[in-house]
């Protein structure tokens, strides 16, 4: 009995190892690359581990050769823009519906619902139209404004208030607080661990979003990490590929890092959300 | 008190109403009018069309084409991410130290900017310096260029794909397997389910059904939604092999400006969407009663 545990534990760990290797080669081939030198790139002889570290020119080429530094500051810039906004509007609304009757509730909640199922490519051609009515395409406003609205936070904050105590909000409401208070100074805190899943699945989601950004930045000044990621490759007609895996690295660094800081946090905010 | 409590309600959902008036209501019924018209950007006159777009899509080789590639990419994709995700939670779930280290390994691509991994891939694809193909050439198989053979190229963008979305399904199966209770493996083997294979068909999979539909559901809108990694390694092609819906909504609406034909087109795609939540949610709802 012992020998079979034995036995059926190194194949799994076998079958796991070997499938690990599958999901991290990209990760350590970027790594690797990235502080290659030109030579081993292109060289007849392979060395796994190259024999001359070129991290710094690599990072420094990377840095200075592309957008990415504007970029980054962008893409940091407009998610915590976004966040802000989307936590601004999301958590009164959300306490609304779950914890006071007012007329047309129930539309609301269906619009929510509705709302679940439609990806930004829906409303994506009328909000261009838009903003290039109103001059306003290539702006900060609007890499921001069309996620001003989050029903996914709507409907994740409802949820929770849902379960809040009534008898606290009632000794609240004796106390003399009123509703604004109450959403702000009770409800608001309490609700931290849903915020803060919410607001790593957002900041996941907009770094890493391509196709808005695409659609309405033209200029490098408005650049965000993935469009400045595709501008360099596609300027690197040389082939700079050491250069090319430094801004790959440097472009999903921060995610990354945040995910080995808060592990159970990214995985219950990226899970718990679906793939939006 | 009730009526200071509609008062507050009220006041507190308008500006999410309005959001929701101008970002989604809205642009939805200018989509709609959008789409009877033949309507392009900077256009001065506008005609009435009625329903031809549509008609013109389902006649439209380049948009049925790139149904069929959605489609296939979908059945590419939607097997591994699914029995794959299931098959190594099971493994994971078994380990008890090197339980997170799987964790973190699996659950990276899924943290990870996209546009900047195809570009890594692209690298490893790369026909001379990459060393994928240096392990093909190795196994006999030189010359093997993954992205710009046609026959090839929707294949490998599935397995990115595949790559990029298992290690989300493997955490949701990793939940659903923690709530499964100890006492009905016991009483299964009680019951006399002895073996792994037993214990997994009396009591895993029956358990686990409604976390493998809401899987299933969730990988079908992620994998539908494929627009990324086409952006970034193919471009649609070679030969229009790898065009799928959003790529060729891309750029209908924002390469070609043929505004009215992309609205109908958005319209199509948001038929498939709410197809598929509506399914998902009658999924969540059994959920609750297996709970």
């Amino acid at each position: 009995m012992r020998r079979r545990g034995l036995l059926s534990a190194l194949l799994s760990h076998a079958v796991l190892l070997a499938g690990a290797v599958l999901m991290a080669a990209p990760f350590l081939w970027m790594l690797l690359t990235s502080i290659r030198p030109p030579e081993e790139v292109f060289g007849a002889v392979f060395n796994l581990v190259p024999t001359r570290f070129a991290g710094i020119e690599n990072y420094g080429a990377a840095l200075s050769q592309s957008n990415l530094p504007r970029a980054m500051l962008n893409g940091a810039i407009v998610c915590l823009g976004i966040l802000a906004v989307q936590l601004l509007f999301a958590i009164p609304a959300a306490y609304a519906l779950a914890k006071l009757r007012f007329r047309g509730r129930e539309w609301l909640f269906g619009l929510v619902l509705f709302g679940l199922c439609v990806p930004i490519q829906v409303p994506a051609l009328p909000l261009y139209l838009g903003l290039a009515q109103a001059g306003l395409l290539d702006s900060f406003f609007a890499l921001m404004a069309p996620f001003a609205l989050t029903v996914f936070g709507m409907f994740l904050f409802r949820q929770f208030f849902r379960s809040y105590p009534d008898e606290v909000l009632d000794a609240a409401r004796l106390d003399g607080m009123g509703e604004f208070e109450i959403v702000w100074r009770l409800a608001t805190p309490a609700a931290l661990p849903a915020i803060a899943a919410f607001s790593i699945f957002s900041i996941v989601a907009h770094w890493n979003d391509l196709y808005w950004p695409l659609i309405v930045v033209t200029s490098s000044g408005r650049s965000v990490p993935p469009l400045a990621m595709l501008a360099f490759r596609d300027t690197e007609t040389g082939g700079n590929y050491g250069a090319l895996m430094a801004a790959a690295a440097l472009t999903t660094a921060p995610l990354i890092i945040g995910f080995f800081a808060a592990r159970r946090a990214f995985l219950r905010g990226i899970t718990m959300t679906g793939p939006r | 008190m009730n009526r200071a409590k509609a008062l507050a309600g009220a006041a507190f959902a308008a500006p999410a109403f309005a959001l929701m008036l101008a970002l989604l209501i809205g642009p939805l019924l200018v989509l709609l009018v959008l789409s009877v018209t033949d309507y392009r950007l900077g256009a001065l006159a506008v005609r009435f069309v009625g329903l031809g777009h549509y008609a013109a899509l389902f006649e439209d080789a380049v948009f049925r084409r790139a149904l069929q590639n959605t489609f296939l990419y979908v059945a590419f994709v939607l097997p591994g991410a699914v029995f794959g995700g299931l098959g190594i939670a099971l493994l994971v779930h078994a380990r008890t130290r090197t339980r997170s280290f799987y964790e973190i390994v699996y659950f990276l691509p899924v943290t990870s900017t996209l546009v900047a991994m195809a570009t890594v891939w692209q690298f490893m694809l790369h026909p001379s310096l990459g060393p994928v193909s240096a392990a093909f050439a190795a196994l006999g198989f030189a010359g093997i260029d993954l992205l710009n053979d046609p026959r090839l190229a929707l294949g490998t963008i599935a397995l990115i794909g595949l790559w990029q979305q298992i290690g989300f399904n493997m955490v949701l199966f990793l939940a659903g397997l923690s709530a499964i209770p100890r006492d009905l493996y016991e009483a299964a083997a009680l019951d006399g389910a002895g073996g792994g294979a037993d214990r997994f068909l009396r009591v895993t999979w029956p358990l686990l059904g409604p976390t493998t539909m809401f899987v299933t559901i969730t990988s079908t809108i992620a994998a539908f939604k494929v627009f990324d990694t086409v952006a970034v390694l193919t471009k649609g092609g070679p030969l229009g092999s790898t065009e799928t819906l959003l790529y060729v909504l891309y750029l209908e609406g924002f390469q070609y400006f043929r505004t009215g034909y992309a609205a109908a087109m958005t319209i199509v795609l948001l038929a498939f969407l709410i197809i598929l939540s509506i399914i998902q949610a009658r999924v969540i709802d059994r959920r609750v009663h297996y709970a």
